[in-house]
């Protein structure tokens, strides 16, 4: 094979050769300009939405109606930013999110890592049994638990003790955070399915060696997960962590069915453009029953406005960590 | 302490029990008995009483009830088990596509990743709620420019459409294809997770495979169809399975099950709803695993 090869390449005249290469040479071209032609334009519309509310976040109400102005407002003002968090109360809001998200990350992070580690590397009667239901967790539609879920923790109780003990029909949890809570604790929150199945993967591609060492020295299961497992996995935990985070900061569904009165950002989103049609003319000057109707482009402004207020935090966490992330999931993650 | 004295495998056993073991509560308390709850609540009239609720058997006529008497729910579940259908080749080939595409080397990669990777972070069905009610939407939308510009607008359509049937698609085909053009943002937006999980599979396929190739004198579109398909077609099933539960979210089905439980407080129906919801997305499942695994080439 390689003889013959050698063979031909002195067989092909030089002049030929020549023109291969240039060929090679302008179909290379070609192809990497398509390329980034390809790439550019799904860029631009992954970020035309997001430019355009950052444009009209730090535009003037007068700029709205004049034509000639294409993405860069002629006066710039603080305004719309202003009475957008005005109409959200955006920092006890924000404050009071993260606080909440970044607790049930935590928890399901932990619970989900515990859970992959147990699948990984033990084998108990009926491990891959339960490892099928870990599956079947993820297929099940959210709708289908929706309403003894909501039942359940309208009358909370475990086993029947609070009856037992205070003869009440168990505790009302719906509206606080403890649904939310106990569900990422018990790894059964958002995804967790899918977050068990990412730790799996990854430590069962972990050498074996490692723990077998550790536990020789003396080292007891739960230590040599939290002490040596756990500092190893970085890249399957900020995937989770991240996916978590995001998907809690902005799920709706399960925050309107066991906190609907909870101030939480993902449901204030989805009330804002009703909310800033009330608010705006109140905070105009004008009384609640005054009838006077804000101007629909300008309460949109101020919606688009609140929307930008709302996925800021995300974008931010997302420009620390997007490289990270993205390595990480290439190196790991969610592949067998 | 002698006498608790396990072998080593049945202690390891246990140890594995210990660290499942809040999956394994939450799995019982808050998924097993809510899904086995959820029949029962199918198959009766629930009410609500102080502190609790009453249950009347009444057999399937929830079903009964959801199928022939609510006015829009099968309309809607056929709708949306349509628009899935149609959606998940798209998101498919798309992710497919543009994995390879992210997976070359050319200046700026990073940075197109990490836009690429942006509507995971940003997709929200509140968000999208709400945009429809922004400005962007009011002044900026696809509808608003066709009514504002009758002729242009449409007109840029039909031309795609004549010049595709020219080439002598079918018909079927192109409406397709136009559909596809028109919703390019939906389909970039929903189709994140799928190209991170088609990156990961062809990070993993080994770099010598395509030297061969090359070697052997394939071209770039042999070595796509010889070694990468069939490399990554594991996960083409993993992503079809994704693509079809992501759906579920936000679904007008979802919403519609959401409004029967808390608007009308009929939970019977609204869990024989969702039963039936389920049943018909374990239904696709099934049969598109079936046929897809048997496709599928592992090494």
């Amino acid at each position: 094979m390689a003889v013959s090869g050698t063979d031909r390449m002195v067989v092909v005249p030089r002049e030929n050769y020549r023109m291969q290469r240039v060929r090679n040479k302008t179909s290379d071209l070609l192809y990497s300009i398509f390329r980034y032609a390809l790439v550019i334009g799904i860029s631009f519309i992954i970020l035309y939405p997001l430019v355009l509310k950052i444009s009209v976040a730090f535009k003037d109400k007068q700029d709205i109606y004049n034509p000639t102005i294409y993405m860069i407002p002629q006066h710039f003002t603080l305004d719309n930013i202003k009475l957008a968090a005005q109409v959200m109360d955006y920092l006890p809001l924000l404050a009071n999110t993260l606080l909440f998200v970044t607790i049930t990350t935590l928890l399901t992070a932990i619970s989900c890592a515990l859970a992959g580690y147990g699948f990984a590397r033990f084998s108990f009667p009926g491990s891959n049994v339960l490892f099928v239901l870990v599956i079947l967790t993820i297929l099940v539609p959210t709708s289908t638990l929706m309403v003894p879920m909501y039942l359940h923790f309208r009358s909370f109780d475990i086993l029947g003790m609070v009856h037992l003990f205070t003869g009440r029909e168990g505790i009302n949890l719906l509206n606080t955070y403890w649904p939310s809570m106990i569900t990422a604790a018990t790894a059964g929150g958002l995804k967790a399915g899918l977050f068990i199945y990412i730790f799996r993967q990854f430590f069962k591609g972990m050498p074996k060696e490692i723990e077998e060492a550790a536990l020789i020295d003396g080292a007891g299961g739960f230590r040599t997960f939290a002490r040596i497992m756990l500092p190893n996995a970085i890249s399957p935990l900020i995937t989770v962590i991240l996916f978590s985070f995001v998907w809690q900061y902005n799920d709706t569904f399960y925050s309107a069915l066991f906190m609907s009165e909870s101030p939480l950002i993902s449901l204030k989103v989805a009330s804002l453009p009703a909310q800033a049609n009330q608010l705006i003319p109140q905070l105009m000057g004008f009384g609640s029953n005054s009838g006077m109707k804000a101007d629909p482009n300008y309460v949109a402004m101020i919606v688009d406005t609140g929307i930008l207020l709302a996925i800021a935090p995300l974008i931010i966490l997302y420009l620390f960590v997007q490289r990270y992330f993205v390595e990480s999931i290439e190196r790991s993650g969610v592949v067998g | 302490m002698r006498s608790l004295r396990l072998s080593l495998k049945s202690r390891r056993a246990l140890l594995g029990l210990a660290f499942i073991s809040p999956w394994l509560i939450g799995f019982i308390f808050l998924f097993a008995t809510p899904l086995l709850q959820s029949i029962r609540f199918s198959l009766s009239n629930l009410s609500v009483a102080p502190g609790g609720y009453v249950l009347d058997f009444v057999g399937l006529k929830n079903f009964r009830d959801a199928i022939l008497v609510d006015a829009t729910f099968n309309r809607i579940l056929v709708d949306s088990v349509g628009a899935m259908l149609l959606n998940v080749p798209m998101i498919l080939f798309f992710s497919l596509f543009t994995a390879t595409l992210l997976n070359q080397k050319f200046k700026g990669r990073t940075m197109a990743r990490a836009i690429f990777f942006l509507p995971v972070i940003l997709a929200s069905s509140a968000v999208a709620a709400a945009e429809s009610a922004g400005l962007i939407n009011l002044m900026g939308d696809a509808s608003a420019i066709e009514s504002s510009t009758e002729g242009g607008a449409s007109f840029n359509v039909i031309s795609i459409v004549r010049m595709l049937n020219d080439v002598g698609l079918p018909m079927a085909y192109v409406d397709y294809i136009v559909e596809a053009i028109m919703r390019i943002y939906d389909i970039v937006s929903s189709s994140g997770v799928q190209i991170l999980i088609f990156l990961a599979a062809l990070q993993s396929v080994p770099g010598s495979m395509y030297e061969v190739a090359k070697i052997e004198g394939a071209t770039a579109y042999e070595s796509f169809w010889k070694i990468t398909f069939p490399m990554v077609s594991p996960l083409i099933l993993t992503n079809v399975i994704y693509t079809i539960i992501d759906s579920f979210a936000g679904s007008p089905v979802t919403e519609a099950i959401y409004q029967t439980a808390f608007k009308t407080q009929n939970f019977g129906l609204s869990s024989a709803m969702s039963w039936l919801y389920t049943l018909v997305i374990g239904l696709v499942l099934v049969v598109v695993g079936w046929v897809l695994s048997r496709r599928v080439h592992y090494n």
